[in-house]
């Protein structure tokens, strides 16, 4: 047994390719485009060194800035909405629907599996204004609120919370699952118990339910939080980063710097940025929760 | 039976039991509310995509089709460039995937059933990947590959796939292979089995269910990839569903709103019916990569 398992040949065959293809169009690459932040230029017109100035440049670009404020924003109430409707789904599925939720869920999961640029797409057309009132703007028409006809995607305040919308729309029914899972795991023991105890409704939810689901709610938040922290192609599809920048994520920012403006210096500088806030927000939820559960 | 049962409905209690049945009713009506608002869209779409062209003019948007107007299909198909798109969209996903599962169910296997030195902390460097960010990977990717003349090609297209794909596909599979039982593994040894029918023999027949919720959570992801193609093509009888879609909504978006609901339509139109037949297959596989990670 021993033997056949410890064949560092077989290793070679099992792993090699997978490691060989990984090393080359993943490790290497994410090595190299930290060695890029120390250049100017690109492959095209070539690379001059300029050390740490790319780094200094992040603290006077006003575009970084708005970029990582809009990417912070979004991914705190895409992730806040997604958790938090999630939450209330699960609570649906096991206390209300019972044995009967599994079609409701299949159901309410199906937007997660749809291509974003359909999902954007169907979105412009709802909030669409011309040539034609989209779903919004003719149900607003229909009730005559004519007031609160607009064009929702061309001007930057709305157009955001239509990203925000489309985006918890589209992944409510995956963090229903998530959340659904972790409460389906807390024993029928505990909170018969807990019953019995006089907790029922907001009490049993906030003492007893709300502290076991913690684990499961942290990795959500999590994932959620890395998801939405990277968002490209919602924005990209939706509104293209604009009107104007007012819808301009982090990533689209670094995409057009390095392959319009032809800065991969720069871009990669914002690539790293965005690596170093995903890892960093990762790192914050992880020691709160650490510090609140234990 | 039935008379025992009627008398049975406590009076005392009628007023609580009349609450229960408005909240039983609110509750119903929520949950109708909740399921139409994540389906109206795409119900929505698909009789869109039926819709002749002055329908869009004459009535109001939400308006049932008056007709079933194919020609949107047809339109989208050959004038819209959907038959090439979709085409494309099938030679990158398929060979990807193929390679994908080749590339990456032994290598979970040589991971977690072999046992070697550095095993662990493979698995640890294959999963680097699932938390830094793909920006940080695509522009020495753009170098290499223009070096190699591998961009605007599908052989590119695809190599890039599956090495995206390998961190969840190891990270899951290893887990999977965790399941089989030791001894079912060590009678195979003991009987003269060596490692390769090992795997082939008793390893892949027990995680057989796995590799096939595998295979659906990345076909959905390659199928739905529009970051990877937007990046490495620019080609446009090379695009995919999805750089083609995002160029269509420019061309004819504004115009011909039947045949670009008719082009979205086809892009789903694969993703539906796999969620039709395999939904539990597709939400296990998918939810199972992110408790995880």
């Amino acid at each position: 047994m021993e033997r056949t398992l410890r064949d560092w040949r077989a290793v070679v065959v099992f792993v090699g390719p997978a490691a060989l293809l990984y090393t080359i169009i993943l490790l290497i690459p994410m090595v190299w485009s930290f060695g890029y932040t120390f250049f100017k230029g690109s492959p095209i017109g070539g690379f001059t060194f300029v050390g740490v100035d790319n780094y200094l440049r992040l603290i006077s670009d006003a575009k970084f800035l708005k970029s990582l404020w809009f990417s912070t924003q979004y991914a705190i109430v895409v992730s806040a909405g997604q958790i938090f409707f999630g939450l209330l789904l699960a609570l649906l599925y096991v206390f209300y629907l019972k044995r009967a939720s599994a079609l409701v869920r299949t159901l309410v999961f199906f937007p997660v599996v749809l291509p974003t640029v359909a999902v954007a797409q169907m979105f412009v057309k709802i909030f669409e204004i011309a040539p034609q009132y989209g779903q919004v703007n003719a149900l607003l028409d229909l009730v005559q609120l004519d007031t609160f006809i607009q064009p929702w995607l061309g001007q930057g305040r709305t157009a955001f919370w239509v990203i925000v919308i489309m985006d918890i729309w589209r992944a409510v029914g995956f963090y229903g699952i998530l959340l659904y899972a972790g409460l389906v795991e807390i024993s029928d023991e505990v909170i018969e118990a807990a019953r019995l105890d006089g907790a029922r409704g907001w009490n049993l939810l906030q003492f007893i339910l709300l502290p076991l689901l913690t684990p499961v709610i942290i990795s959500s938040l999590i994932f959620s939080l890395n998801g939405t922290l990277k968002v490209f192609d919602s924005v990209l599809a939706l509104t293209g980063g604009g009107p104007g920048a007012t819808t301009m994520p982090l990533t689209l920012y670094m995409y057009r710097t390095s392959f319009s403006l032809n800065n991969y210096g720069y871009g990669s500088t914002l690539a790293v940025m965005l690596t170093l806030e995903c890892l960093l927000v990762t790192l914050l939820v992880f020691r709160k929760a650490r510090r609140d559960v234990l | 039976m039935k008379t025992t049962v009627v008398p049975n409905t406590p009076l005392p209690n009628a007023r609580g039991s009349a609450l229960r049945r408005v909240g039983q009713i609110a509750i119903a009506v929520l949950v109708g509310l909740l399921v139409l608002i994540e389906l109206y869209p795409t119900v929505w779409l698909l009789m869109s995509s039926m819709k002749a062209p002055d329908e869009f003019n004459l009535f109001p948007i939400y308006a049932l089709p008056r007709s079933l107007y194919f020609q949107n299909y047809v339109e989208a198909w050959t004038a819209g460039h959907m038959s090439t798109y979709f085409t494309n969209s099938v030679l990158a996903t398929v060979p990807s995937l193929l390679l994908l599962l080749l590339v990456g169910v032994p290598a979970g296997f040589g991971i977690e059933i072999l046992k070697w030195k550095f095993s662990n902390t493979m698995l640890l460097v294959f999963m680097a990947a699932i938390m830094v960010p793909l920006q940080m990977a695509i522009l020495p990717l753009f170098t290499i590959y223009t070096q190699l003349q591998l961009l605007d090609t599908r052989l590119g297209l695809i190599i890039t796939y599956t090495a995206f794909g390998l961190p969840l596909t190891i990270f899951l599979m290893a887990g999977y292979f965790k399941s089989v039982p030791r001894e079912m593994l060590e009678a195979a040894v003991v009987d003269g089995a060596n490692i390769y029918q090992v795997f082939f023999y008793i390893a892949l027949p027990v995680v057989m269910n796995s590799i096939v919720t595998i295979a659906l959570v990345q076909f959905f992801f390659i199928w739905n990839d529009l970051f990877l193609s937007f990046t490495f093509i620019s080609d446009t009888d090379l695009r995919t569903i999805q750089t083609g879609l995002l160029n269509f909504q420019g061309q004819y978006g504004q115009r011909d709103w039947g045949p670009t609901f008719a082009s979205i339509a086809m892009s789903i139109l694969p993703t539906l019916l796999i969620y039709l037949l395999l939904n539990q297959f597709i939400i296990k596989g998918l939810t199972a990569g992110s408790v995880k990670g």
